[in-house]
């Protein structure tokens, strides 16, 4: 491998450097570094990393020589300004000059000087903060002085090497080569770069781990490694000595440019990256430039006004060419001839006159406008942020705008795609409930705990004071580097608190905190599981101490044993203690005192047989006898390990201690599940790489030795860990991962007695866990596996070579990851509750009254999801429900096609609305008994159908494929909630691609993750919110919220105002300008097409830049057409915006003629006032440009709906000045003269209010005769503020017109045209049954229950409404009907093996659609004992069918595909029909369908 | 510190550990204060337009326009004024000859009478006029061919004009004075006024020819070279006049010093280039007498004798002699006060559909004012 070559230019392209890195030979994909230090004497020329970016970070754009040209580079790229230099320089030829041609340049300077000062200034911030960051310090070592010296970063190189000490900021990527670390270990946080504040563990090099201190002159390694690339989580690369030995480089060995070093006193490291070239920096985009929709629209505006002026131009060119035609040869004394002399044709001057009229009428292109946006969308971005509503206490953030320039976009928005998790709910999980052994145990105290939390929530947001609860940490400040400002170490607390109140506390501790609130950390254990633990380990314990095979324990208490150590130790958790910030705690052995240890211990247990702690102690020691590390002798273990009585109370003070033990970890459901073990007594205590130690009751300190860690990845959705056992020596494997996958995996044995235990575990497993997820629990399994030596041998060998492999390392040890966790044994389940963020149901059901379609899209299990939309308002019970899961691409599309013959039936068959529904779905707050009828004569717009979709990730596959994907959008528009499960950041965002481009709709993406970025990314506006998943998802968006429910004020109040706002105001600047303009067209029928101006050039010019701006420019920011309150209480005036109706394209038009009439207002008053008179030229243009100033104004009050008192102010200060200001000598003192003529005030008068009196009464006659519902908002906002609460809260108003008014206007939904009625499902009384029923299935989770059990997750909610639609019809109603075919959503049933029956039975294995089998009547109508478990096992999954594909279609019952008229004994009947087959006690009907039959049927 | 620096766009800067004074405690929030400003609470007026709320102010505005116009209309009304067109296009037309013989570079004077008869007697001071019509005065090329600096006694300007006088900046490779093509086309007829009194005596008509300027153009803006220099010929020595001038701009009236040179009133007013292509300048002043008790111009015959000197026919000009008394409004102008009542009840009929649009349909939305 030899050098990389080219090095110095790529190091100032970076974005080059990626295509040439992929497409470069082989040789040049890495990089060499070797230690700078051999190279030192050699000054420069020989030094092999030279060639490499120095440390030296330089963000900014300019340099003093190249600002100017640079600058005016960029600015030319806009197309305004360089029509704007093109006009200024055609004043200069001059045939054409129409004005004083440096006076023509001003605008252009004044608008490209101001853009440039903006640069200049964000440059400047720039060159600071960089200049801050290459100055700081860092510890590199020196040859000279054989130490290392203070440097500055920029001074640093590739290949120096650096000392790092704790808290310091890392200066550059470095390749860790020693830490002060005993197990060779570095902490970093990495915040700064992805936000995610737990400590991350770094290793050293692997051959560098036995040296106890790193000397810099004894390296003479080298170092080759992958070319830069900004991938965060990827390095490789290998490391060679001089002996010629090789050994991998990991990521895991380097440490990022921007982390800080944490619990680790010392590291040193070779610098491998420097500045830009370092992943945090290739990571670094700048922000984006997005245009809104507003933006679009209106350059197609400006795109008319450039046409209008052409043909204005045109125009008085031709009447020019004919004025001059008609004098012929005679020239009369006021026609001057060409500055030659010359006669020019009338043709010549014509075409002269052209460009000429194209300057005099430049102001018609509003180029101030451009300038103008932005300044307001400045101003915009500056009030969102100031917005105290916008701000989280608990975190102390508030609302970020990240990009600056699509504002308006907020208030446009049509469709919300959401991420769940962490976007919807908190991300905070706490432990409910679990399984073990097929034994459900629901924590009902714990239940109880965290009901009580909520109730503290609200209790303590008033007290205020509470204080030394929680106490505060210490602060150490280790090594803290003088000039290095850092945080507090002591950051990391609490931020995923339970109560506000604690948590403002906990924010005044410190921002950044880790994750576990007390709400997660304090789990009420179950008594009964408690019970067993106990009595498990004890039992253990004294199987051990006699020496007994520990294959004895029962199986179950067995398993409860696997269980929490699987949750112990299947994890990637790191364990420190608060005392000792991020200080892991180990305990360690002295080697020396181990043989009197034995001696006294052996005494106690003579002395203490009864007692159970002595034992305690006993055990722990000798058990950790096995797995001692002896090499460490420094610490003394004497406070804990004293085995005398008296230190009796010290162990306990211990154990206290260790209580306060804090857990780390990656993932919040990890942090929840390890608490939930601690509350079992099964406590983590420690974790090394290779050792993980479990605190056990009777057991004491178990030391398992740590063999394999297989990572958790979101393809096989699991992780495992491999470990020795302490206490059996088996090497076992504990897996742990999300439901579906671990129980594909599970392999019961094969012997009869114990595969018959194991497959009712599975079974009785399988269905709490349905229970689980319809409680919108997040569900996890945990499983077990016992490999004997050689099967771990033949794996380890394999698993060896893929670790060590160069090439294709991921997919190796992917592969190797599969091989391994296979045949495992289930050990239980866990269910994990993520609760909803505050306020989501509200703000959904607000934004969706405000006429937005959310769409929720999330990576989470169809049930969990289903349940979680349940919870926030998403679903609505009394909604259908459309299911679609698809396991291939015919199935999927057979599907979209009759769900949309459903729909478009279902509608058909009830086009008599009922009243109530049009209320409904339209969201009318108050709608009044005279006012339904119209409004259900209007269709909606966006809300179409009382329906709900849900599909799943491999559905949603198929329907977007491109035969498909019109098929999918019928149908999911008609819907008025999406739901997509199990889908992939890809998925997410391709879904948003193609409802944005396909619909034409404005899309907003919200999201807290990795996974929401390319969502976030592709949508219109993309949100992200800052929460615990990191900045990945934040640094993508557009906006940055701290709370889902802010989305609600951002979109209905902000969005609402900087829309309406700047559609004002850009119509406003097109109406200004064309009526200015227009004034001066009109003159040209007086002035015979000479392109003259009766209006002075100077105020001409500037008219666009100051006068009539500067009052806009404060409307367009602070204009309130409604007022907040008014806003969020009525959502319905979001629609305004979403249906653009400040500013539609015929706006622009009527514009154009109120402004052509104002100005021939403006015109014709003057002229005929002055006609004939002596008035000369600018005597005569000044009250012209006063008026038409006074009617513009004017006009911005009618149409500014509020007056600020800074809008008079001025306004005022204008009128006072401007006019004699910039007057030149020649139109000197005729304002003066002017002001002391009646005759000018008696214009000022009548010439504005003639001009503006159409609008006027027009604007009246509307606000009376057609109020659009903003108006309606206006008046409300006008009563007292008493009045108004009454009003809004009153769900019934008075107000006829209002009702009517937010009724849904145009239709908007082209399927289901003709038959798109409103439509509202009865509510049955069975509701109330099916809820019923999941307290019983909760109250007795007792095995007869099962069958009623797997009926819950949806019963529980909507059974009532649970019909599936019948593909077949009427024929074999029944066989299609039985017990085995889950109502659950996810229908997908296979037989994975026909000879395993037991796999049959379960909902949610993994189709393979290879194997099918018809369907087995008999068995079906075979009775059944609900009591035999066996039997119905057996039975049930005999006629299991391998549906490929089923659609369920969730309905109340009168509404079924053909007979809209299954009534109620239909249903009933139903039901005995069903319990017949198979005793389930379906309270809906399932309907399935074998492929073949489908196939017949549709295809 | 590091994400921060690299998104220095990022306005505000929320990124952990941004923060550059460190300390756990020193850490400050970031809550937005809580001000009228900021939290867009400013106090502020917010008209909303109905029917009921614009009503009084049609009414308003009808009940006040209405006067108004009237009022206007018969200040109009009083004043006198009196237009005589002497052209000269028609055969019977005293100035034909005149007119069709005459053009620039003529050198005779062609002189005619207009006899004319004013049926009521002219108050107070009148005012005379010369009106153009079809002189596009306003011509862009037209109003730009002028040196300002040059008009306002710039001695370098004097001997080199501005561009923007080309082609009238030089003639005979001297420097035009003044300059540009508005002083090439000066107005050079002269008027005279007499009444011819029933005894057939032909008394002349005093006519004041200065304060017929703006003060500050005459003092201000135009100034003659050389300051207080009376000798003007040596002043403008080196400079040649306008083509089609007869005489030298120093000769413009050669008895008042003062109304000599750029200062010459009738040169300053038709410096003031007009904004239509039908105008009228002011040429004289005739004064009240000063007993007040006759008329300034009695009614009877006069006669206006022109001295030919300017030709509109080219472009199919006329040239008037306008006379005029004077209101506190200006000129005999009808329309402002047509204009007023024609808006007035404009508004007010608009006044009355509101009232109606009002009653029948206002009321629904008055109960949104009154809940319950």
């Amino acid at each position: 491998m030899a050098r990389e070559t080219g090095e110095s230019g790529e190091t100032k392209s970076t974005k080059v450097k990626k295509h040439k890195r992929r497409k470069s030979k082989k040789e040049s994909k890495t990089r060499t570094v070797h230690a700078n230090i051999l190279y030192d004497h050699t000054k420069g020329g020989d030094n092999p990393n030279r060639h490499y970016a120095n440390n030296k970070i330089k963000t900014t754009k300019y340099t003093l020589l190249s600002f100017l040209p640079k600058n005016l580079f960029e600015q030319f790229h806009r197309f305004a300004n360089v029509y704007f230099v093109f006009i200024a320089l055609l004043n200069f030829v001059p045939v054409v000059n129409a004005f004083q041609p440096e006076l023509a340049l001003a605008p252009v300077v004044f608008i490209l000087s101001v853009t440039a000062i903006k640069d200049l200034w964000e440059d400047y911030r720039r060159h600071r903060s960089d200049k801050e960051i290459n100055h700081m310090d860092c510890l590199v070592y020196s040859r000279n002085e054989k130490q290392y010296v203070e440097k500055y970063w920029k001074e640093l190189r590739v290949g120096d090497f650096i000392r790092l000490r704790c808290n310091e900021i890392l200066p550059a990527d470095v390749l860790l080569l020693s830490s002060s670390d005993p197990d060779r270990l570095c902490h970093i946080e990495t915040a700064t770069l992805d936000g995610e504040t737990n400590l991350k563990q770094r290793q050293v090099v692997r051959s560098f781990i036995d040296l106890v201190s790193f000397d810099p002159f004894k390296y003479n390694s080298v170092i080759e490694c992958e070319k830069p690339n900004n991938d965060l989580n990827r390095f490789r690369g290998y490391i060679i000595h001089r002996s010629g030995r090789r050994d991998g480089l990991y990521k895991d060995n380097l440490l990022l440019r921007g982390c800080t070093i944490r619990n680790t006193e010392e590291a040193v490291g070779i610098v491998i990256y420097a500045g830009h070239e370092t992943k945090a920096m290739l990571n670094n985009n700048g922000p984006r430039y997005k245009r809104s929709k507003l933006e679009r629209q209106m350059n197609v505006d400006v795109f008319w006004c450039v046409v209008i002026l052409l043909v204005m131009c045109l125009f008085s060119a031709i009447g020019h060419g004919l004025w001059m035609f008609q004098y012929g040869d005679k020239r009369p004394v006021f026609d001057v001839l060409s500055p030659e002399g010359t006669d020019l044709s009338p043709v010549v001057s014509a075409i002269y006159l052209f460009l000429t009229m194209i300057i005099v009428f430049q102001v018609l292109i509003p180029i101030s406008l451009f300038v103008s946006i932005e300044i307001v969308k400045i101003c915009q971005v500056y009030f969102i942020h100031q917005d105290m509503e916008l701000y989280d206490e608990e975190t102390d953030s508030h609302l970020q705008c990240r990009a600056l320039n699509i504002t308006e976009d907020l208030g446009q928005m049509q469709y919300i795609f959401s991420d769940k998790t962490g976007t919807l709910t908190e991300n905070k999980m706490v432990f409910r409930r679990c399984t073990v052994a097929g034994v459900e145990y629901s924590h009902d105290a714990n239940a109880r705990r965290l009901a009580m939390y909520q109730e503290m929530d609200s209790e303590e947001e008033d007290c205020t004071s509470h204080g030394g609860t929680l106490p505060r940490r210490d602060s150490v400040t280790s090594h803290q580097s003088g000039k290095v400002v850092l945080r507090s170490q002591s950051t990391k607390s609490h931020r995923r608190t339970g109560s506000r109140a604690e948590a403002k506390r906990a924010s005044i501790l410190s921002k950044h905190t880790a994750f576990s609130s007390p709400m997660e950390k304090d789990i009420t254990p179950d008594p009964q599981l408690m019970d067993k633990v106990n009595e498990c380990s004890s039992q253990m314990e004294f199987m051990r101490f006699h020496s007994q095979p520990l294959n004895q324990i029962p199986p179950d208490l067995c398993d409860i044993f696997d269980f929490f150590i699987a949750l112990t130790i299947c994890n990637t958790v790191v364990v420190s203690s608060p005392n000792q910030p991020r200080q892991k705690v180990v305990v360690y052995y002295p080697p020396g005192q181990l043989g009197n240890f034995l001696e006294e211990l052996d005494e106690l247990l003579s002395k203490f047989p009864e007692d159970g702690t002595p034992l305690v102690l006993l055990c722990d020691f000798r058990l950790s006898l096995t797995n001692l590390q002896f090499n460490r002798p420094e610490h003394d273990l004497q406070h804990a390990f004293s085995p005398t009585p008296p230190n009796f109370e010290k162990t306990k003070a211990l154990a206290q201690d260790e209580c306060e033990l804090r857990y780390e970890a990656e993932s919040p459901d990890e942090a929840a599940l390890v608490y939930a073990a601690r509350a079992y007594k099964c406590a983590l205590v420690g974790r090394l790489p290779d050792q993980v130690t479990v605190e056990l009751p009777h057991l004491g300190k178990l030391s398992f030795e740590l063999l394999h860690t297989l990572g958790f990845d979101s393809t096989r959705k699991r992780m495992s860990v491999v470990v020795k056992h302490p206490l059996t020596e088996q090497i076992t494997v504990y897996s742990k991962g999300a439901d579906s996958v671990i129980m594909d995996l599970i392999r019961p044995a094969t012997d009869d007695c114990k595969g018959k235990r194991q497959r009712k575990i599975l079974y009785k497993t399988q269905n709490y866990l349905n229970l689980y997820a319809a409680d919108g629990l997040r569900t996890l399994c945990i499983a077990k596996k016992v490999l004997s030596k050689e099967e771990y041998a033949s794996w380890l060998q394999h698993h060896l070579e893929a670790e060590t492999a160069i090439q294709r390392r991921e997919e190796l040890l992917f592969e190797s990851a599969l091989r391994l966790e296979t045949n495992l044994q289930l050990l239980g389940a866990t269910g994990i509750e993520d609760r909803l963020q505050d306020g989501v149901p509200e703000t959904i059901a607000s934004l969706r009254k405000a006429g937005l379609q959310i769409w929720v899209l999330t990576g989470d299990k169809q049930e969990t999801a289903i349940n979680i939309a349940y919870a926030c308002k998403l679903l609505d019970p009394e909604e259908e429900i459309i299911t679609l899961n698809a396991d291939s691409q015919e199935a999927c599309a057979v599907l979209l096609e009759n769900s949309l013959h459903y729909i478009q039936a279902k509608f058909l068959c009830n086009p008599r609305p009922d009243p109530q529904a049009a209320r409904d779905y339209a969201g009318i707050h108050f709608s009044s008994p005279v006012c339904s009828p119209a409004s259900s004569g209007h269709s909606s717009p966006f809300l179409v159908h009382r329906l709900g979709l849900v599909i799943d990730g491999r559905t949603l596959a198929y329907a977007l494929d491109k035969s498909l994907e019109d098929k999918f959008l019928a149908v999911a528009r008609s819907c008025r909630s999406v739901l997509c499960c199990r889908s992939t950041p890809l998925q997410k965002s391709m879904v948003v691609k193609l409802v944005r481009n396909k619909l034409k709709v404005m899309t907003l993406a919200i999201g807290d993750g990795a996974n929401d970025v390319s969502m976030i990314q592709v949508a219109d506006v993309g949100v992200g919110i800052s929460g615990q998943e990191g900045m990945q998802a934040v640094m993508a968006s557009d906006f940055a919220l701290p709370r889902f429910r802010y989305l609600q004020k951002l979109l209905l109040v902000h969005g609402h105002w900087c829309y309406s706002r700047l559609a004002n105001m850009i119509l406003y600047f097109f109406y200004k300008n064309a009526m200015f303009v227009a004034l001066i067209f009109w003159y040209q029928f007086y002035c015979g097409f000479s392109g003259s101006a009766m209006v002075d050039q100077w105020y001409l010019i500037f008219f666009n830049l100051m006068f009539s701006a500067f009052p806009q420019l404060i409307t367009g920011t602070l204009d309130k057409d409604v007022s907040a309150e008014t806003l969020q209480e009525l959502p319905q005036l979001y629609m305004n915006g979403q249906n653009s109706e400040e500013y539609k394209p015929y706006m622009f038009w009527m514009n154009m003629i109120d402004a052509f009439y104002q100005s021939l207002i403006c015109f014709f008053i003057p002229y005929f006032a002055y006609v004939d008179s002596d008035v000369d030229l600018f005597t005569w243009g000044t009250p012209i440009t006063t008026l038409a100033l006074f009617t513009i104004l004017l006009h911005l009050g009618i149409e500014t709906k509020t007056w600020v008192t800074l809008f008079f102010t001025v306004a005022l200060c204008y009128n006072a000045s401007c006019p004699t200001c910039f007057s030149p000598s020649n139109t000197y003192w005729i304002m003066q003269k002017l002001l002391g003529d009646p005759i000018f005030y008696l214009l000022c008068v009548v010439t504005p209010i003639a001009a503006l009196l159409p609008r006027y009464f027009y604007r009246a006659c509307q606000g009376t005769l057609f109020p659009n519902p903003v108006h309606m908002g206006r008046q409300l906002d006008k009563l007292p503020v008493d009045m108004r609460r009454i009003f809004l809260s009153q769900s019934q108003m008075k107000l006829g017109s209002l009702g009517s008014l937010f009724a849904p206007r145009a239709p908007f939904f082209p399927l289901c045209g003709p038959f798109q009625k409103d439509y509202r499902p009865r509510v049955k009384q069975t509701h109330m049954s099916g809820t019923k029923q999941k307290e019983k299935a909760i109250a007795n989770p007792i095995p007869s229950k099962s069958m009623e059990m797997r009926d819950t997750p949806l019963s529980s909610k909507n059974s009532d409404n649970h019909i599936t639609l019948n593909f077949r019809m009427q024929e074999e109603v029944q066989s299609c009907r039985q017990g085995s075919d889950s109502p659950l959503p996810e229908n997908l049933h296979c037989v994975k093996e026909p000879s395993s029956p037991i796999t049959g039975t379960l909902p949610y294995t993994k189709d393979t659609p290879g194997s099918r089998t018809i369907l087995d009547s008999t068995g079906l109508e075979a009775p059944l004992s609900p009591t035999d478990l066996c039997q119905v096992e057996l039975l049930t999954s005999t006629p299991l069918l391998p549906q490929t594909e089923s659609m369920q279609l969730m309905s109340p019952p009168r509404s079924c595909f053909l007979g809209q008229k299954l009534d109620d004994e239909d249903h009933s009947n139903q039901k005995s029909l069903l319990k017949q087959a198979g005793d389930v006690d379906h309270t809906h009907s399932t309907s399935c369908l074998q492929e073949h039959s489908l196939k017949t049927t549709f295809l | 510190m590091m994400a921060s620096s690299y998104n220095a766009k990022d306005e505000d800067g929320h990124l952990p550990g941004s923060v550059g004074s460190g300390g756990p405690g020193a850490v400050k929030s970031k809550k937005p204060d809580n001000t009228a400003f900021k939290q867009q609470r400013l106090p502020a007026w917010q008209p909303i337009l109905t029917a009921g709320t614009v009503l009084p102010a049609f009414f308003m505005i009808g009940l006040i326009f209405i006067p108004i116009g009237i009022g206007l209309l018969v200040t109009s009304n009083n004043i006198k004024e009196f237009e005589i067109d002497y052209t000269g296009v028609d055969m019977s037309s005293p100035c034909f000859s005149c007119s069709q013989n005459y053009s620039w570079n003529s050198t005779s004077a062609c002189t005619c009478s207009v006899p004319f008869t004013l049926d009521q007697p002219f108050e107070s001071n009148v005012f005379m006029y010369y009106g153009l019509s079809n002189f596009y005065q306003n011509h862009r090329r037209y109003v730009k061919s002028r040196d300002d600096s040059q008009l306002n006694g710039d001695k370098s300007s004097l001997l080199n004009p501005s561009k923007e006088c080309e082609p009238y900046r030089t003639s005979d490779k001297k420097s035009i004075a003044p300059c540009g093509a508005i002083a090439n086309s000066l107005f050079n007829d002269t008027l005279e006024l007499f009444y011819n009194h029933p005894n057939g005596s032909k008394i002349t008509i005093h006519l004041e020819k200065t304060g017929i300027a703006w003060w500050t153009d005459k003092h201000v803006k135009f100034r003659n070279p050389g300051g207080n220099n009376n000798n003007l010929s040596s002043v403008f020595r080196d400079t040649s006049k306008p083509v089609n001038w007869h005489k030298p701009v120093y000769e413009l009236d050669p008895s008042d010093p003062d109304n000599n040179g750029f200062v010459n009133e009738d040169f300053i007013v038709w410096m003031r280039t007009a904004a239509l292509p039908t105008f009228r300048k002011l040429y004289r002043i005739i004064q009240k007498k000063k007993d007040n008790m006759t008329p300034t111009l009695p009614p009877g015959n006069y006669s206006l004798e022109v001295t030919y000197n300017y030709p509109v026919r080219s472009f199919d000009g006329r040239k008037r002699m306008i006379l005029s008394t004077i209101s506190w409004m200006g000129g005999k102008n009808p329309f402002l006060g047509i204009a007023y009542i024609t808006v007035g009840s404009v508004c007010f009929f608009l006044g009355v559909v509101l009232l109606i649009i009002h009653h029948k349909y206002g009321n629904r939305n008055n109960s949104a004012d009154i809940p319950n």
